[in-house]
């Protein structure tokens, strides 16, 4: 017995053995592989982008064309570079929270796509550095610089520094179904309203014709986010003359143009019904707005020219076969002719898609470089065979949609942008809170702007914020 | 000497067995425990200036919460706290902690497999993992795909749109179905504690089953029904599953006191707001552990007083 029980505990000691073998020989392995591999510089791309989902296109043109192909040049030139795609599904908001939370923890991807209207908020937090400091000053002696007008230029730009690269900007109007349009026996073919009065007679023309309906979606409420701000509320405030600072930088917390553009909520959301509130308060509410138009539940939603080319665009997430034939666009009038900002008669709101360069990336030499890479001509040419849309470099134009080439001609002179300021973000999300209590039907447009002028002076401080004379508004 | 000598080691011992927790609990509780209040009074922030650059601002992230101009706005802190107060009252003291009571009442008198399924049910809510449940309820609600309203359809029933026209209720109803479990377990072994023989006594006496529980076991259990109190409302005070249904709209009629203070301090990225907040909500656990322990308190002090 006592000599079996040896031989055992002796086998067990040679397995114990033999299993450290292993692992040190496992270990040793992966320090050669890390070895092998130190050689090869890995670079990562965030984009709010999926194959076969949310900006699919942008997707497939980055694993199709602009990784292979950078992978390619790099290696002719001796340098051995893989790049992965780190696709993100959420929404825009969801997207730059982790940006906020992985730049802040010396994390992420080498690359980001970014919306420019955050930079000032990172800059002023450190998560983001200057181009020409993180990448050296190739970065500013780029060639693509001189195709990319000023005005784009101006989306990545903070206290006179580049932070990144813009890519495409947008503009916003108003789209229609023609077939609706026909049916209430409205001009389906050239409508183009010129006043607030205009855009409502023909959803109330809509409504008529089906009293269920909900003709008009204009976005509000706080689970649109940033598109209340940008397709509802500023398309709105431009119409009345007035931004959101005046021309000395002071946020404006109360005035009759901010009345007048809660007022036109009311009008759309309670008082007439032309428009479903609920589709607004959902938290899947965007996309619910995007079906909505495409099954033709609603005939007139104010949206991004992103909304045409890539949401209903045959291919898109919401396809609509025939678009080019059922969908129409027609200018945002300013609440009467002549009144929206600058004298203009029609008012539209810009953004842009950019990219950034993540300041802890451990190759940002390597990073710039694929970055010019991605937004050389060619690359973006490219990338308009994909999917076309408004580029922001001159030498890159859409090559045959139509849609775009004449909203980007007849929009882009007319625009607005955000205010470049590290406080806009909690201002918009103020602005988010003030349209959802009145299209909620929880406070008059008075009282909504009474609580939107108390949380603003809060936010950036009752010395940079002005109150407007109301006497002469509507009550 | 030698009992001494062993007492020396065993408490050596001890310390080095305690060492490795006390490490973890020092690390991640007592440590961050802390450091929120000292967040709390700064501007400290993700995004913008103060990111960098946190000053101490006193009591100011408190004060701003309780500015009367902005307390009681749509999605403030005011509403929120009301909202809160409320949800634990329904969905925690009256939802789960009665319906637990109830169930633990009524399995006791049913046969021990009719028992074990209606706790097996009842557990079933409580062990699922949140995101499930969340997901499931979603489903189940929507009006225009879900399962209740098919079935509502079904029986010529309009469509119901819980998630926007009850949201409150919804998550108050979520909340007792998703927590009754742990109530309903804890009464069942309080329950079984009792003596038979002392409800027997009552039944020969010709007590009413009303009667028997109010002067009999209600006493008797007093004890579990104040842990039960202090842990269900302040887990109740700080669950966030109510988001996966309706992320604190619409128009912030669910925004409860979690939700609220996710949004400050990970969607605005205030992290001195949010610890102010944290603060508080610490403070009303607090204060409603200490009324409980002190209702129970008093409750054995009077029982003393009458044997």
């Amino acid at each position: 017995m006592p000599a079996t029980h040896h031989t055992r505990s002796l086998q067990r000691a040679s397995t114990v053995r033999r299993c450290l073998c292993a692992l040190a020989a496992w270990c040793f392995g992966i320090a050669l592989a890390a070895n092998a591999s130190a050689a090869q510089v890995e670079l990562s791309i965030a984009c709010r982008c999926v194959e076969g989902g949310v900006n699919g296109a942008e997707a497939r043109w980055l694993k199709q064309y602009v990784i292979p192909e950078y992978v390619a040049a790099a290696r002719a030139q001796g340098r051995d570079v893989a790049v992965r795609l780190r696709e993100f599904a959420g929404s825009a908001e969801q997207m730059s929270q982790q940006l906020a939370l992985d730049f802040a923890t010396a994390q992420g991807a080498d690359l980001a796509e970014f919306d420019g209207f955050q930079i000032p908020g990172f800059v002023d937090a450190g998560l983001l550095k200057p181009l020409a400091e993180t990448a050296g000053p190739e970065a500013d002696a780029w060639e693509g610089w001189s195709h990319i007008p000023d005005s784009a230029q101006a989306l990545v730009r903070f206290r006179g520094k580049r932070y990144g690269v813009p890519e495409q900007t947008d503009v916003r109007m108003i789209f229609y179904r023609r077939d609706l349009f026909r049916r209430a026996g409205l001009d389906a073919d050239h409508w183009q309203p010129r006043s607030w009065g205009d855009l409502l007679d023909a959803a109330r023309k809509l409504k008529a014709l089906d009293p269920k309906s909900f003709p008009l979606q204009i976005n509000a409420g706080v689970a649109m986010g940033e598109a209340t701000t940008m397709q509802g509320y500023l398309m709105l405030l431009a119409g009345t003359g007035e931004e959101l600072r005046d021309d000395t930088g002071r946020w404006i917390v109360s005035s009759a143009n901010i009345l007048g553009v809660l007022d036109f909520y009311k009008t759309v959301y309670r008082d007439e019904q032309l428009g479903e509130a609920r589709t607004q308060r959902l938290v899947s509410g965007r996309n619910r707005s995007f079906t909505d138009f495409q099954r033709g539940k609603s005939a007139i939603l104010i949206e991004s020219n992103w909304f045409y080319y890539t949401a209903i665009d045959p291919q898109g997430d919401f396809p609509i076969a025939d678009r080019d034939a059922v969908v129409g666009w027609a200018k945002m009038p300013a609440r009467a002719p002549g009144g929206g900002v600058r004298a203009q008669d029609f008012v539209s709101v810009s953004g842009g898609n950019s990219f950034v360069l993540n300041p802890h990336s451990k190759h940002p030499r390597e990073a710039w470089s694929l970055l010019a890479f991605m937004n050389s001509a060619p690359a973006l040419r490219n990338y308009q065979e994909y999917n076309e849309h408004l580029c922001v470099r001159d030498d890159v134009l859409p090559p045959r949609s139509q849609f775009l080439r004449d909203s980007g001609r007849e929009l882009l002179p007319l625009t607005t942008i955000r205010p470049i300021d590290a406080d806009y973000e909690k201002v918009s999300a103020e602005i988010q809170r003030m349209t959802e209590s009145v299209i909620a039907g929880k406070l008059t447009p008075r009282a909504a702007m009474g609580e939107y002028a108390a949380a603003v002076k809060q936010i950036v401080g009752t010395d940079r914020t002005i109150a407007f004379d109301l006497r002469g508004a509507a009550p | 000497m030698i009992s001494q000598r062993g007492a020396n080691v065993s408490s050596r011992t001890g310390i080095a067995f305690m060492t490795p927790a006390g490490l973890l609990i020092g690390l991640f509780v007592v440590f961050p425990f802390f450091w929120i209040i000292a967040v709390s009074f700064t501007n400290r922030s993700l995004l913008g200036v103060n990111a960098l650059h946190p000053q101490f601002v006193g009591l100011k992230n408190y004060l701003d919460l309780f500015d009367p101009a902005t307390f009681w706005s749509q999605g403030g802190f005011g509403p929120s706290l009301w909202l809160t107060i409320q949800f634990v009252v329904f969905s925690a003291l009256l939802g789960q902690v009665l319906l637990g009571l109830v169930l633990a009442w009524i399995s006791r008198e049913l046969s021990p497999r009719a028992k074990s399924l209606l706790q097996g049910i009842v557990m079933l809510a409580w062990i699922l993992p949140d995101v499930v449940v969340g997901f499931a309820w979603f489903a189940y609600l929507d009006r225009d795909a879900g399962t209740l309203n098919q079935l509502l359809h079904g029986l010529n029933f309009p469509a119901a749109d819980f998630l926007i026209e009850h949201p409150f209720l919804t998550i108050c109803l979520f909340n007792a179905w998703r927590g009754a479990a742990f109530s309903m377990m804890l009464f069942d072994a309080a329950l079984q504690s009792i003596p038979p023989s002392y409800l027997e006594t009552a039944d020969v006496a010709g007590a009413s089953s009303w009667q028997k529980f109010r002067d009999i076991v209600l006493p008797l259990i007093r004890g579990h029904i104040v842990t039960d109190l202090i842990l269900i409302t302040m887990w109740t005070f700080n669950v966030f599953t109510p988001f996966l249904l309706t992320a604190g709209g619409p128009s912030f009629e669910t925004d409860i006191l979690p939700i609220y203070t996710y949004r400050i301090a990970f969607k605005s990225f205030e992290f001195g707001n949010g610890a102010a907040i944290g603060v508080i909500v610490m403070l009303i656990n607090l204060a409603f552990s200490l009324f409980y322990l002190r209702l129970a308190q008093r409750g054995l002090r009077a029982k003393g007083k009458g044997t």
